[in-house]
């Protein structure tokens, strides 16, 4: 059965150049990165030339830190519980600012910090679903400890003004946090352009593998460990290397950024081609103008048919796709995205992400366009209100 | 939470063969026209349920025919997931044929039910049962219309967990029974709460009337209740509540109440009196502290001969642990 993989701001397919390069390290060199001996030390050259990678993809300078981590959820965390720590419980600090749009390893985790007495600006997000950078000025106060907004959104593509932003922070002297997880790999990410204090990324959603992602941190600064333990990553961050995975977020990285000229012109065309054929559906919309989105993306909303039946026929078909608002969720509030956006509150439960990559082919794109127009007929069959 | 809750993403693999059928292949999906009701002399109902901003929109179809008020054909239209569409062909499934009343009686578990591959595997995961409740909503709205009446003449009770069908009196009963402290002992008890877990508390998949957290708190303060105006009938009317179990309040006054009859009436003969000015407990004992009126204070037998009297009355009448303090 023809398979088709749309799903690749979930995760990607690991780059076969990238599992190649990490093979060795199972059953060969296989020692802990840490020991004196030769298993250890012959793991080094790679584990540079991945830093190296890492270093080279973000355009961190040598005074960075770039801290590989087990995914980017952690690094959120990190940034969240260590800017908790040392800024607010033992600082003077009490307010942190968000967009009502982050990833949940953002979210919830400023949710849990709320409850220990930390205050929590959600920033709302425009009609084209992006934070303005001039509604950051306006939260920011003398109490603020850390901004963090993502650098693209997860479900639309958005790219949020992150360099003015980061300026803006800079000017107030507030520390400023970005989910790059949607951004590294699909846009150019460069670390002294934009100057963030940190960055998060996780190698999988750049044809890396899963389990292993990273958080870069500005001139070294402090930041209170989450993991403590052994002398690892210059004991900022502990627990064995996980040299495989840091091996292959090395390749990918670098895969990624020569790739990034070809993401932006053959992914986005393709996209484009998907998106200009379903829009010949009547009564569709794409969130977020295409100019201000990852190349990759698109949210769809199509009337009259409900996200996770949509999900179910191009499943049936073989074909990969995600909605943000699963019906079986426990906590079934209307897609935030959309309505933000404004769209009609029956839209709620009608959105279909679609993400692509560079390993997406125009026959896929071609057959996707196909069956979901025959899926949205059915299903509007059976819904019937799109017919009145 | 446990092994099995440990990996997300399985729901689709829970769901019955039927249930993916219907999905694929709806049998009941579409609708009637006046025109066909009038052809045949049916009395065409259209019952609308649920709203697509919620998620879940079911319109029901029904062709009855006036001579014992039988459904001869029923369809639908449904927005909705892969169990929406499914209940909602198995509900018309299920109701063709039978009168308005028969049709009334059908639940979301008789949907369920029937929508299951073998009797004693669920046919859809716990977080999708309510979808079948919008089914058995939807057959109700349409009887009302049917019969020109209300919709909630056709519940019994109040119906406090749709998915599991448990009413809000089942649940306080098993409170007060049970002696339940946690919602997850009403679940356990009931299955209330254990499906797409909307009435457990507000914030869930949809807006509740009722939920568990509020009946539990309430039913728990009722119980409070109850038990103090229980004891305080036992202490104030003649029955027997152990001392150590009163609260400090009933302690007082059952203090009180020993004095006034077996205590006071003598001290009153020696021209004297006593007053309670405080009862503390300090873990294995009552302490009471009184004060001394009239001739007896600074009589010579008022930290010896009467103190021991009142404190050997307390502790005969009431607890061995009392112990009395002169201040």
């Amino acid at each position: 059965m023809t398979r088709v993989y749309l799903d690749n701001n979930a995760t990607t397919i690991v780059d076969p150049k990238v599992y190649d390069v990490m093979s060795p390290f199972f059953c060969q060199m296989y020692g802990n990165p840490n020991s004196l001996h030769s298993f250890g030390s012959e793991t080094h050259p790679a584990l540079r030339t991945a830093m190296n990678q890492l270093y080279k993809g973000l355009n961190a300078s040598d005074d960075d830190d770039i801290i590989v981590t087990s995914c980017a959820t952690e690094s959120n965390n990190w940034v969240l519980k260590a800017v908790y720590f040392d800024k607010i419980l033992n600082g003077d600090k009490n307010h942190i600012i968000i967009s009502e749009v982050e990833h949940p390893a953002i979210y919830s985790t400023c949710k849990w910090l709320e409850t220990l007495g930390v205050k929590v600006t959600y920033l709302p997000v425009n009609h084209d679903g992006i934070v303005e950078a001039h509604t950051v000025k306006d939260f920011i106060t003398d109490k603020t400890a850390l901004v963090s907004i993502m650098w693209a959104n997860n479900e639309t593509g958005a790219i949020f003004p992150i360099k003015e932003i980061a300026q803006i922070c800079k000017e107030k002297n507030v520390l400023f946090h970005t989910d790059g997880v949607q951004a590294v790999g699909k846009i150019k990410v460069d670390v002294q352009d934009v100057e963030v204090d940190f960055l998060s990324f996780s190698a999988h959603k750049f044809h890396g593998p899963k389990g292993v992602g990273g958080l870069y941190i500005k001139n070294s600064q402090e930041l209170s460990a989450l993991l403590h333990g052994g002398e690892h990553m210059g004991g900022r961050r502990s627990g064995t290397l996980n040299v495989a995975g840091i091996v292959g977020m090395g390749l990918a990285m670098e895969l990624a950024n020569d790739a990034i000229e070809y993401e932006n012109k053959e992914v986005r065309r393709l996209r484009d081609k998907l998106e200009d054929a379903l829009l010949q559906i009547p009564k569709t919309f794409v969130v977020t103008s295409r100019d201000k989105r990852t190349p990759n993306t698109m949210l769809i909303s199509i009337k009259g048919v409900e996200g996770e039946a949509m999900l179910w026929d191009l499943n049936k078909a073989g074909i990969a796709a995600s909605t943000g608002s699963a019906c079986a969720s426990e906590d079934l509030e209307a897609n935030p995205v959309l309505m933000a956006v404004g769209a009609d509150k029956e839209l709620a439960h009608t959105a279909i992400r679609l993400s692509l990559s560079r390993f997406t082919t125009e026959d896929e794109i071609d057959y996707t366009i196909d069956v979901f127009k025959k899926a949205v007929i059915r299903l509007r069959e059976i819904s019937g209100s799109y017919a009145e | 939470m446990a092994k099995n809750d440990l990996i997300g993403g399985s729901i689709w693999e829970e769901y019955s063969n039927k249930v993916a059928e219907l999905m694929n292949n709806p049998k009941h999906r579409g609708r009637f026209t006046q025109e066909e009701a009038d052809s045949k002399g049916f009395k065409l109902i259209v019952a609308d349920f649920g709203a697509e901003s919620c998620g879940d929109a079911v319109r029901l179809y029904w062709l009855v025919n006036p001579n014992g008020d039988i459904i001869e054909n029923a369809k639908y239209e449904s927005f909705g997931c892969g169990t929406a569409i499914a209940s909602s062909d198995m509900m018309v499934e299920l109701c063709i044929g039978k009168s308005v009343d028969e049709a009334v009686k059908i639940t979301n578990l008789d949907v369920e039910m029937a929508l299951r591959d073998s009797p004693d595997i669920p046919a859809v995961p716990p977080q999708k049962m309510h979808c079948s409740v919008m089914a058995y909503d939807v057959i109700k709205k349409a009887a009302s219309l049917y019969k020109g009446v209300d919709m909630a003449s056709f519940e019994q009770e109040i119906i406090v967990c749709e998915c599991a069908r448990v009413s809000l009196s089942t649940i306080k009963e098993v409170i007060r029974l049970n002696d339940l402290k946690t919602v997850e002992d009403i679940t356990n008890y009931t299955k209330a709460g254990a499906f797409c877990k909307s009435c457990i508390k507000p914030g869930g998949h949809e807006d509740r009337e009722y939920y568990l957290v509020d009946i539990l708190r309430e039913t728990r303060e009722e119980m409070e209740k109850d038990k103090l105006l229980q004891n305080a009938n036992t202490v104030f009317g003649g029955g027997t509540v152990a001392f150590n179990d009163m609260t400090i309040v009933q302690k007082i006054k059952a203090i009180e109440s020993i004095i006034d009859e077996n205590i006071r009436p003598m001290l009153v003969m020696d021209g004297g009196n006593i007053e309670i000015l405080d009862v503390k407990d300090s873990g294995s004992h009552t302490d009471v502290y009184i004060r001394y009126l009239g001739a007896c204070s600074g009589c010579a037998s008022s930290s010896t001969g009467t103190l021991f009297a009142i404190e050997n009355v307390l502790k005969a009448k009431l607890d061995n642990a009392l112990r009395v303090f002169p201040v």
